[in-house]
């Protein structure tokens, strides 16, 4: 009996380990940022070139940060998400414009619309490095003081704002 | 007649072969230089073999067409410029990407099961090979026979023996 039981038991000890690589997606890459500073940066508005925004001016609220591009489709997905979230006015968004070109970004807001509070250009992708972005769209939630709690690596989607950003959002919002 | 219109086919068939001779010259063009520094290019080689293109999580960096590790590369160009070491370069990195950058993962709490999991799994089958085989020894004891039994079977195969001649 026992000869044909350890085999078994072995193939279900097999069996429960590939299932739960089944649910698991390789694509998730935890970001070590999560619970660090925001990385700094000084960077030109989309809207008004001459302008910059930094990354200090925000710091005393909670912001989210979405990175994206004209050239992205998954953006598309999320961004009626996005403009549904900036019209109630739970947090602000700012677009971070990843190796973009100015006239197409610009076009693309209109045609979709404009979520983003401010929107920052960053044409070589140097901020995006230091924020460890590898695809787009990827969206941070950052606190008050300027730390990093959060990041959706691909599209936002309902249940991930109902289920984590939101709540963290309210949360963090709270806090002194 | 006929003899014409056979010759016009032999011309356009040789056109026609000509025709698709010219993918072949395949339009060279001069190589463009790939880095200005061939030591620079060789520092940022060695360093991109060992790191893992994000994007297509399978080809390293060095590899990799990807957007992504066409950043990476330029990123750690510009910083061996800037005299930075290996090591402060590959932890720009890990700041920013984790470990999961690295094709050579550092030992770590976290990473003890995927150091040291395959040496356990060899000594855990090493060890249920070392059971099975005393146990299987003792199953097979050999017994002893008796000077009858012997003489008996000697009979028996004699018997075969002859039974097969016939």
């Amino acid at each position: 009996m026992m000869r044909y039981l350890i085999p078994l038991f072995a193939f279900m000890v097999l069996a429960a380990f590939l299932l739960v690589g089944l649910t698991l997606n390789p694509r998730q890459v935890p970001s070590p940022l999560i619970d660090k500073p925001a990385p700094k940066f000084r960077l030109n508005q989309l809207h008004e070139p001459d302008r910059i925004m930094s990354s200090d001016d925000n710091l005393g609220k909670v912001w989210m940060l979405n990175v994206w591009a004209s050239w992205c489709v998954a953006c598309r997905d999320e961004h009626p998400l996005l403009v549904q979230l900036a019209k109630s006015g739970i947090v602000p968004i700012y677009g971070l414009n990843y190796k973009d070109e100015r006239s197409t970004a610009l076009q693309w807001l209109k045609r979709y619309g404009d979520p983003y509070a401010i929107s920052i250009v960053d044409t070589d992708g140097k901020v995006g490095i230091d924020y460890g972005v590898y695809g787009v769209p990827e969206t941070y939630v950052i606190d008050k003081n300027g730390i990093i709690r959060h990041k959706q690596i691909g599209p936002v989607t309902v249940e991930s704002l109902e289920r984590t950003i939101i709540p963290l959002i309210k949360e963090l919002q709270q806090q002194a | 007649m006929i003899y014409q219109f056979k010759g016009v086919m032999k011309v356009y068939n040789i056109l026609f072969l000509l025709l698709l001779l010219i993918p072949l010259v395949g339009w060279a063009k001069e190589a463009i230089p790939v880095a200005e520094d061939p030591e620079v290019e060789k520092r940022m080689l060695a360093l991109t073999m060992d790191l893992r293109c994000l994007v297509c999580q399978n080809e390293p960096i060095s590899d990799s067409r990807a957007e992504f590790s066409n950043d990476i590369r330029r990123e750690i160009r510009e910083q061996i410029k800037a005299d930075k070491s290996d090591e402060e370069i590959v932890q720009f990195l890990v700041d920013r990407y984790g470990d999961f950058i690295l094709y050579n993962p550092p030992m770590k709490s976290t990473t003890l099961l995927l150091w040291f999991g395959p040496i356990a799994l060899f000594v855990i089958a090493l060890g249920a090979l070392i059971v099975h085989l005393r146990r299987r020894r003792v199953q097979v004891k050999e017994i002893a026979l008796s000077p009858e039994q012997l003489a008996r079977a000697e009979a028996l195969l004699n018997e075969e023996k002859k039974g097969k001649k016939v």
